[in-house]
């Protein structure tokens, strides 16, 4: 205690700064933090389902012009991103680095191949004129144009979550190489899963709400 | 706790502002992750954005004096109205208590030598300046200053020439930061409470942060999509708000009032946390049932989530929403009047200290009291559709916000002051400015609650000539108030260069922050506190004080 007391204020702001670690908090604000993002995409939910409800044979007609196959692919590989994202923590925690980054790579590869399935499957709406106030899509009932605003949105909002997780992913890349995600210390490499899991699991409810209800 | 004693009592620390950290000067405040430097910055930021906005509503109630146009056009008038209204909710009431002493205190009262994330916080607090910044540099880019009102209502902000995007960006980003303050006080909450101090033992200031950090957390990212929304309509079309394109502007209300009304309890509940811990410590009395208390936020913090459709009543809803939407506004009336029957409580058979803290306590009492009741009378459906969008609701809501969350800010100010800068202010000259302040506020609003029953509607910068003698009145009174207000300021920035050096603790409080030397070392304490006792129980007074860490 009186080692305590003797302490002086240069030491106590280092241990202050650098060794104050609380793994549970630290997922803790994760957790809060996914919880705000849930409410952020629950908004256009609400206003998808009131929406839907207002111009249900227009979704229905719309939802047709979506290739269910392109979204099916995405699918497939957001879910499989997850899969490898918990791989990447897994091996972490194992001691096995080397899987890890593996891993860690295989999760971002899948990420921006789900972006470029994107940008193709957008390119070619674009093409067709389908955009806000495109003139393929202007020549369509309301109910078309409201579908396509809120598919853009959503799955644009949607994108650039992506992009951020490839971002954070690569960050976590980097972190591991030098030494500061590490074996002892994988939470940081557990958030970014966190959040990594949340875009996978908005996706879930984008495709079919999108492709499939028709 | 001899050993400590020393290093506590007689001055021998180096206090937060002295200490030398890896920067110094300026860089080492922008880039400290000190809880109490941030708190700091929030509060030089927050007073700054206050005068600005009380000069634009200066120069509106100059523009009422007389009939027709006096100093400005009608354009002008609104994006004045507009300004006054995203600077002071934005940027100053929503991030006000909690940001400023919130971050400053709330550390210090549980016990922790910082929040959870200091470096999120940092974070938190450049977000908070670029949304600032960028609300005034909209000013004068594109089209020129936004003239919505702070409800960006769909579609006008979709139709307006002026400049809404940068405006609208500005609002998103201060949500980002209220978001990740939020969850920062809630894990410091769950994470760092000092051995002892179980939530039934937690200062009533930190339950208020803690219900205020949930609804930040519920209620911002709701805006923040809106916002977006309104943002994409503009620059793309999507159609969503856009009646032309299938849209529908009322689910843009909606949306807006699903964060914005729990956002008046982002405003109010710190607010009533601070005066749950003035009135204890000036009556040097346990507080009238604490539980009551900390549980009424919580319940506040809850059912407000629920009542935002009474903002719409005249804007095309259902009856039966409508008298639900009625029905629990009158419920949440019930655990704010379980917090003012308390509070009075206590002061009950209490020896009253009538310092300046207290008194503007007392003022917020009254003040509030007056915006409460009457909205009751705006939650009642058919008293409101002849009062909605007219100068009543302007009271009412300068009432609650200013005489409620504004007078608590300012008593938070003359409470913490010696704390937090380690001198005293004149508390004559304080109190006078109060009695200004208090006098000029009701001079000029509750003018506005007859103006509004006569039927003088909101944001005309013209009216009858009918009202020109109230608007005259009302216009004094705000010259008044203004004055009481810089008296205020003065004196404090006085006692900053000049007051006496104050006491660990000035008022005899008991909680934490007052066992702790003014201004608190860089840590908070020389060794983490164990708790033994809840935190107004002055039955152990001495044994808490004298215990010093």
């Amino acid at each position: 205690m009186s080692t305590n007391a003797t302490h002086t204020a240069a030491e106590s702001h280092d241990a202050h700064v650098h060794v104050h670690r609380d793994d549970y908090g630290a997922k803790m604000g994760m957790w809060l933090f996914l919880f705000t993002e849930l409410l952020l995409f629950g908004g256009l939910f609400i206003l998808y389902m009131a929406y839907r409800v207002e111009y249900i044979q227009q979704f229905q007609i719309a939802a047709k012009e979506l290739k269910v196959y392109m979204g099916g692919v995405n699918t497939i590989i957001l879910l499989t991103s997850s899969l490898t994202m918990v791989l990447s923590i897994v091996a972490l925690q194992r001691k096995n680095v080397q899987a890890s980054i593996f891993w860690l790579v295989t999760t971002i590869v899948f990420a921006l191949g789900f972006m470029v399935v994107k940008y193709f499957e957008w390119s070619d709406k674009f093409h067709h004129g389908i955009y806000p106030k495109g003139p393929g899509l202007m020549d369509k009932s309301q109910g078309e144009i409201i579908f396509f605003g809120l598919y853009y949105t959503m799955t644009g909002l949607h994108g650039l979550h992506v992009i951020i997780g490839v971002g954070l992913l690569t960050a976590m890349l980097i972190q591991i190489k030098r030494n500061k995600v590490r074996p002892d210390r994988f939470v940081p490499l557990e958030n970014a899963g966190l959040y990594w899991h949340l875009v996978d699991l908005i996706w879930i409810f984008l495709f079919p709400l999108f492709y499939l209800l028709h | 706790m001899a050993d400590n004693a020393a290093v506590a009592g007689n001055g021998n620390y180096v206090d937060f502002y002295n200490y030398k950290g890896k920067y110094s000067g300026i860089a080492g405040w922008l880039l400290s992750v000190d809880h109490k430097r941030i708190g700091l910055m929030y509060l030089y930021s927050m007073v700054t954005f206050f005068l600005i906005g009380m000069t634009l509503g200066f120069f509106m109630r100059l523009e009422l004096w007389s009939t027709g146009q006096d100093i400005m056009g009608p354009q002008t008038y609104n994006a004045l109205f507009t300004l006054h209204g995203i600077i002071m909710i934005f940027l100053v009431i929503i991030p006000g208590i909690p940001a400023g002493f919130g971050n400053f205190f709330l550390p210090i009262q549980i016990g922790a030598e910082d929040v959870s994330f200091p470096k999120l916080n940092l974070t938190s607090w450049y977000l908070y300046t670029i949304g600032g910044l960028m609300a005034v540099v909209s000013l004068f880019v594109g089209g020129g200053p936004i003239d919505t009102g702070w409800t960006f209502y769909a579609p006008y902000s979709i139709r307006t020439g002026t400049e809404v995007i940068l405006p609208l960006l500005a609002a998103f980003i201060l949500g980002f930061s209220s978001i990740l303050t939020g969850l920062n006080f809630v894990t410091t909450v769950h994470r760092l409470r000092a051995p002892g101090m179980s939530f039934f033992k937690m200062p009533l200031f930190v339950w208020s942060l803690y219900s205020t950090a949930w609804i930040q957390i519920i209620g911002t990212p709701v805006i923040g999509i809106t916002i977006i929304l309104v943002m994409l309509e503009r620059a793309f079309g999507i159609g969503v708000f856009d009646p032309a394109l299938g849209g529908d502007p009322i689910l843009f209300q909606h949306l807006f009032w699903i964060y914005s009304h729990p956002a008046v309890y982002i405003m109010i509940l710190p607010a009533m946390g601070v005066v749950s811990e003035i009135i204890p410590t000036f009556c040097r009395k346990t507080i009238f049932g604490y539980g009551a208390i900390a549980m009424s936020s919580l319940a506040i913090a809850f059912v407000g989530t629920l009542v935002w459709g009474h903002h719409m009543f005249t804007s095309g809803m259902s009856d039966e929403a409508r008298w639900i939407y009625s029905f629990l506004t009158f419920i949440v009336a019930l655990p704010s009047g379980v917090k003012i029957f308390n509070w009075v409580a206590t002061m009950h058979k209490a020896s009253i200290k009538p310092e300046t803290p207290f008194l503007f306590v007392m003022a917020f009492i009254f003040l509030f009291s007056i915006g409460g009741l009457t909205g009751l009378v705006l939650g009642s459906l058919a008293t409101d559709v002849h009062l909605h969008d007219t100068y009543f609701v302007v009271a009412h809501f300068h009432y609650v916000m200013f005489g409620g969350t504004i007078f608590i800010f300012f008593a938070g100010l003359h409470y913490w002051f010696p704390k937090m800068f380690g001198r005293m202010y004149n508390s004559k000259i304080a109190n006078t400015a109060l009695a200004l302040m208090v006098v000029g506020f009701n001079m000029l609003y509750f003018t506005f609650f007859i103006l509004g029953y006569l039927g003088m509607p909101r944001r005309y910068y013209d009216y009858l000539p009918e009202f020109q003698d109230l608007h005259r009145f009302a216009t004094v009174g705000s010259w008044v108030m203004i004055l009481g207000i810089i008296i205020m300021i003065v004196n404090l920035i006085v006692a900053l260069r000049k007051g006496d050096k104050a006491p660990a603790n000035p008022w005899g409080g008991m909680t934490l922050e007052w066992t702790v030397p003014s201004p608190p070392p860089l840590t908070n304490f020389t060794k983490i506190p164990t708790v033994k006792y809840g935190p107004y129980e002055y039955e152990h007074y001495e044994e808490v004080v004298n215990n010093e860490h």
